[in-house]
């Protein structure tokens, strides 16, 4: 299938395409992925602090019930592939964005689909902080909303970086699928013309900057996570 | 005061009941050092968390000057446990705050103002001896300066009570007794009680003003330090003070009968060698140890004597000397 990729007349025809839309593909996808991420952290941050609060030793142990309950709908939503989850919520689409395709429409599913993976991963995060020092809080007078915003979040934050880092990077591979729906970005320059018009040379390059930005994204997200953790201060 | 009154607590561990504490009655009273010892496993910790409920008790009660701690709700215990401060092994440092927002951080709890609870903060940290460290991380510090800083955010809300988990047994001789010197200091200058929880026989020596014993979560002994240390009467108290002690099957039969000289302060001369000569006697000597508490020296010598009418012989010579008694052994 790569045989006249690098031939003259391919070349220019890339080129054509590159500059005139590639630049505004990677703007798509940026905006995707940062605003996706927001939304998943917005949601999936609590959720997560729930999990580890509510449970039974938890500092603010929450009825067994609601606790599976809330485990249950994580779990389900993490199941289910992307590419069906991305159809199973058009009615939700359509109910917020008003319109089940196009870029800012292919932001809920990826929402939905992240942000419970953020839940987790807030949980493992949390769950590393010294049960000692969440005992000490409490013998000084904290109550439970002090111990979770003034010891647990704070002596998690290097953690809670190098995790939604990767909750950055799978979001942004996330994106490149979500171009089957009609999402923009580098996903569906790569899906429309590389695989439904065979211009790979287009393809290549848009996963390319793909690749380039999984490592920008996480090269900041380690040094900003090694950077703010103190316990590494000598 | 702290009145510990009957209390007992039960953990269920694998379906397992499992009983920490035993119907544990104690008093401590205001400005005193209390030392609670007794070997791992004891049920010290479990002890000493329920005076502020970190463990709340299965039954039993905790009364602290006249406040039952049991019946308080959720908001006021939180309260009064700002007038319990604790100190901990690990030293339980905020790993991502400096030593200053550390010291003041039981302040943001209880709302004081930022300006004014890093004044009290560097106060304190001036206390400990750290002035230098403010913007210091915790990582940056050694064992005994994280111990200080955790003594000093101990101290931020003026508590009445300090409670210290095995506070120096993460840190060596030198050091111990450093810490152990600064929360001498502290219950002199601010009239705190402190309690201690430890396994170290020195660190009750050094401090501690009264000592309970615990041994599978009944209390044991208690009392004076002088008095449980120089004159110990149950079996877990004789292995702590004498480490060696066996039940003392080291003499031979000529002198199989044991015996005990207990000193209480120092004595002027050469006690067994003139006793010897006096008593125109022969003693085997099994053990001699002395150690210093509170100031006193007190002693123990052990020996190995003939018979039960040597040791009547030795009771009525030592009587002519204050402090020094005997007692058998076996």
């Amino acid at each position: 299938m790569f045989e006249n990729i690098f031939s003259p007349e391919t070349l220019t025809e890339a080129w054509g395409i590159i500059q005139s839309e590639m630049l505004f593909a990677l703007w798509e996808t940026l905006y995707i992925t940062v605003i996706a991420t927001v939304f998943s952290v917005i949601i999936g941050l609590p959720i997560g602090v729930l999990l580890v609060v509510g449970d039974k030793d938890g500092v603010l142990p929450l009825p067994k019930t609601l606790m599976h309950i809330i485990n249950i709908i994580v779990n389900i939503l993490r199941s289910v592939p992307f590419l069906i989850l991305m159809i199973m919520v058009f009615p939700l689409t359509r109910l917020i964005v008003g319109t089940t395709v196009g870029t800012t429409a292919s932001i809920v599913p990826l929402v939905i689909a992240a942000f419970p993976f953020v839940a987790r991963l807030v949980e493992g995060s949390l769950r590393e902080v010294n049960p000692n020092i969440i005992e000490t809080a409490q013998s000084m007078g904290a109550s439970p909303f002090k111990i979770i915003v003034k010891v647990m979040i704070p002596e998690s934050v290097p953690s809670l970086i190098s995790n939604i880092t990767i909750a950055i990077t799978t979001i942004l591979s996330y994106t490149a699928m979500s171009g089957i729906i009609g999402g923009g970005g580098l996903g569906k320059i790569a899906i429309n013309y590389g695989y439904y018009r065979y211009k790979y040379l287009v393809m290549l390059v848009a996963v390319i900057l793909l690749i380039v930005l999984v490592q920008v994204f996480q090269s900041v997200g380690t040094h900003l996570s090694v950077k703010t953790d103190k316990r590494l201060k000598r | 005061m702290i009145e510990i009154k009957n209390v007992s607590k039960t953990f269920i561990v694998d379906g397992e009941k499992f009983d920490a504490l035993k119907n544990v009655s104690l008093n401590i009273e205001d400005g005193d050092i209390y030392g609670i010892i007794g070997m791992s496993g004891a049920g010290k910790s479990t002890l000493v968390r329920t005076i502020n409920m970190l463990e709340r008790p299965s039954s039993g009660e905790i009364i602290i000057d006249g406040k039952n701690m049991n019946n308080l709700s959720a908001a006021q215990l939180r309260q009064e446990r700002k007038n319990i401060a604790m100190i901990f092994q690990g030293f339980n440092l905020l790993m991502q705050r400096n030593v200053l927002k550390n010291i003041s951080f039981p302040l943001e709890l209880a709302g004081v103002k930022k300006a004014e609870a890093q004044k009290k903060a560097l106060e304190l940290l001036e206390l400990v001896g750290l002035p230098d460290k403010a913007k210091a991380y915790p990582a940056q510090l050694s064992g005994g300066q994280q111990q200080r800083v955790a003594i000093a955010r101990a101290l931020a809300t003026d508590p009445k009570i300090l409670l210290c988990d095995e506070a120096t047994s993460a840190l060596d001789p030198k050091t111990t007794k450093s810490i152990l010197s600064l929360i001498k200091e502290i219950n002199q200058k601010y009239k705190i009680t402190v309690v201690i929880i430890t396994h170290q026989m020195s660190v009750v020596e050094d401090i501690c003003d009264k000592v309970a014993i615990l041994e599978n979560g009944v209390v044991a002994e208690e009392g004076y330090v002088t008095k449980v240390f120089s004159q110990p009467q149950s079996e877990i108290a004789k292995h702590l003070v004498y480490p060696d002690y066996e039940g003392g099957s080291v003499v031979n039969a000529d002198y199989g009968t044991l015996a005990r000289i207990v000193l209480n302060g120092a004595v002027g001369t050469p006690l067994i060698s003139k006793m010897t000569l006096d008593l125109n006697m022969l003693i085997n000597l099994v053990s001699v140890s002395t150690r210093e508490i509170g100031g006193v020296i007190y002693g123990n010598i052990e020996i190995g004597i003939e018979d039960k009418n040597a040791f009547e012989k030795i009771r009525e010579y030592l009587k002519q000397y204050d402090g020094i008694t005997i007692e058998e052994v076996r």
